[in-house]
């Protein structure tokens, strides 16, 4: 687990589309998603001081992502490209409901 | 306070009709008594404890919910396993807090900050916070980790009513809801009329004790105790509404309202397609207002132009050669839509709301001009626009409109302009109605009357000036009126003064002869403009 290759930070930067911004239901897909990962994600709101853990519902909501705003999202750890893929899909294709 | 000195009666304001007689219960969820806190370790295992408890009661009730309840319900679960947010709060408990208050400093924290949002929908989450902070604090006060048992049919007081409550009583015995404060416009109160139960909201102070109580749900009282001549007067108001309910849905069945001799048009007012499925509506000569701003608020994101097709084709079919007058989005005012209307706007009833937001968001827009154009080959469809000032507002709509149409039509989809309208809502559409170029006339009496009379419907206070019937407001409906009468065109009233039964002779007088009332009320008019109509009074 101590490989150099987990320590690689993976990023990507989304926009997000859905109307009312990143409110509870998105929020909840967002954090649900996150937690099926090992890695440990943060994302912010482009351009933000802080960090956010992408696992906490409270902290998402409480980052008042507004529609229209670029969602940035770094990971690291075993699966964290794939994390970043499937959270930059899930904002893009604007929290689908299967993803639940 | 009739009728003996025992007798206890308290006014509220009707949310939900309707009559319940049983068993009184308080449900306020404050137990009062003050949990005696442990070691830390205790308390951390006491938190611990009833998180997992709630966590299994919020599951149990949004599978049996299901649908948007079940969504609102799924936040609180989501929090529930938020290891960052409980962390901070077991770390207040190792810092020596008790279990209870560490849980409701964070909760209340929370609250705080989604109530000092400019943003209505993340203030409207605050109240799920609150629910979710009294549920964990109940567990832990020893509230059994379970609701309160309420006996069937019976009467439940609170204070307010969280709608995750209202979905854990059991209401298949009847039964009633009485709020101390609360609001008709509520989500239980919502519930309550989907289901049938009587609700009285604002009743301000209610004692604590009672055995019994009587909740009348028309005329929004409460009896706690009633003495028996309070209860043959309660049995017979119930009778009277139960037979007035009998004969208005004889009536209802007739092909036509009549008044001296004219006919009276009656359609009804959906806010969703669901709202179809009330029986009686099959009896209104078509839809006279179909809201479309569910769709922006029911669904991730902005509706797309199938979901909005789908929607107004199925009423289209619903209604087969009868009209059906769609309005296109009238998101603003007091319904704030994110991603679609303004923030910060320091008057939003005067602001760019209805049409006037539409046209400043064009590619919205667009979108549901697009899946009406297609519609408008499905059915009798007509589609209104709302919040108009003038005239030129109506043509620049048009001219979107049409330039849909065409562009649909070069593509080879079947696509037509159907016949556009305007809301009669803004005191200067009323006096200058004959500029616009409109096919059909539809008054929102609601908005037209607190522009008039320059009071803020949202504004309790205001209510006792809030009256649809003043002279200035009738003077508004009387020129629209005749100006259609005069014209030829249709002028219809889609506002709640038309189905309120004691506006209606005021309306016919005024010269109107279509109305458009929710499908709950359209026996009651009916029966009414009846009565009306062979010289009888209001009864």
């Amino acid at each position: 687990m101590l490989d150099k290759a987990d320590g690689q930070i993976f990023s990507g930067n989304v926009r997000l589309v859905h109307a009312v911004g990143m409110h509870a239901r998105p929020a909840v897909k967002l954090t649900k998603l996150a937690k099926k990962f090992e890695a440990q994600i943060s994302v912010r709101v482009e351009g933000a001081a802080e960090w956010i853990n992408a696992k906490s519902v409270a902290k998402i909501m409480a980052m008042r992502a507004a529609h229209g705003s670029t969602i940035e999202i770094k990971a690291s750890g075993s699966d964290a490209e794939a994390a970043v893929a499937a959270l930059v899909k899930l904002v893009e294709t604007d929290f689908p409901d299967e993803v639940s | 306070m009739q009728g003996g000195a025992a007798a206890l009666a308290y006014r509220g304001r009707t949310a939900s009709i309707g009559f319940a007689h049983g068993p009184f219960v308080r449900v306020d969820a404050d137990t009062g008594g003050e949990r005696v806190a442990g070691s830390l370790v205790e308390e951390a295992l006491a938190l611990r404890k009833a998180i997992d408890t709630a966590s299994g009661q919020i599951a149990e009730l949004a599978a049996i919910a299901g649908g948007e309840a079940a969504q609102i319900l799924e936040f609180q679960v989501a929090l529930l396993e938020d290891e960052d947010f409980i962390e901070e709060i077991f770390a207040a408990i190792g810092e020596g807090d008790a279990a209870d208050v560490a849980w409701r400093s964070a909760l209340d924290a929370q609250i705080a900050d989604y109530n000092s949002a400019e943003d209505e929908y993340l203030k409207a989450r605050s109240s799920d916070l609150a629910d979710l902070r009294d549920r964990v604090i109940m567990i832990l006060r020893g509230g059994g980790g379970q609701a309160v048992r309420i006996p069937g049919g019976a009467v439940v007081c609170a204070d307010d009513l969280p709608p995750s409550r209202f979905l854990e009583i059991d209401w298949s015995g009847g039964g009633g809801l009485a709020l101390l404060r609360g609001s008709p416009t509520s989500h239980v109160a919502m519930l309550a009329r989907a289901r049938g139960i009587p609700m009285v909201v604002q009743l301000g102070a209610v004692p604590e004790l009672g055995a019994t109580a009587l909740l009348d749900g028309e005329g929004a009282t409460l009896e706690l105790d009633p003495n028996s001549e309070q209860l043959r007067l309660f049995e017979k108001r119930r009778e009277i509404h139960r037979k007035s309910r009998a004969s208005a849905r004889a009536i209802l069945r007739r092909p036509t309202a009549l008044w001296r001799g004219e006919r009276i048009k009656l359609f009804i007012n959906i806010q969703h397609v669901d709202d179809l499925a009330h029986a009686d509506g099959q009896y209104a000569d078509g839809i006279g207002l179909m809201r479309t701003e569910f769709l922006l608020t029911e669904r991730d994101g902005l509706p797309d132009e199938e979901a909005q097709f789908a929607a107004y084709d199925a009423v289209l079919r619903w209604a087969g050669q009868r009209p059906v007058t769609i309005r296109t989005f009238d998101a603003g005012g007091d319904k704030p839509v994110p991603g679609f209307t303004l923030d910060g706007e320091a008057n939003p009833f005067l602001g760019i709301r209805g049409l006037r937001l539409c046209l400043a968001r064009p590619e919205i827009f667009a979108v549901q001009l697009r899946a009406l154009a297609r519609a408008a080959v499905r059915g009798n469809l007509k589609v209104m626009f709302p919040m108009v000032t003038s005239a030129d507002e109506l043509e620049a709509g048009r001219k979107l409109f049409a330039d849909i149409v065409q562009r649909l039509q070069a593509d080879g989809i079947a696509a037509m302009l159907p016949e556009l309208g305007i809301m009669v809502e803004v005191p200067a559409a009323a006096l200058a109605v004959s500029s616009f170029k409109a096919s059909f006339f539809s008054i929102g009496s609601n908005d037209l009357a607190q522009y008039v009379l320059a009071c803020d419907r949202s504004n309790g206070a205001l209510a006792p000036l809030m009256d649809p019937l003043h002279p200035a407001v009738l003077e508004l409906i009387a020129r629209t009126a005749e100006h259609g009468r005069r014209a030829g065109i249709s002028v219809s009233l889609c506002g709640d003064m038309a189905s309120d039964p004691r506006c209606l002779p005021a309306l016919l007088n005024c010269g109107l002869r279509e109305l458009s009332v929710t499908t709950s009320a359209l026996a009651q008019i009916k029966q009414t403009i009846d009565r009306l109509g062979s010289g009888g009074g209001l009864g």
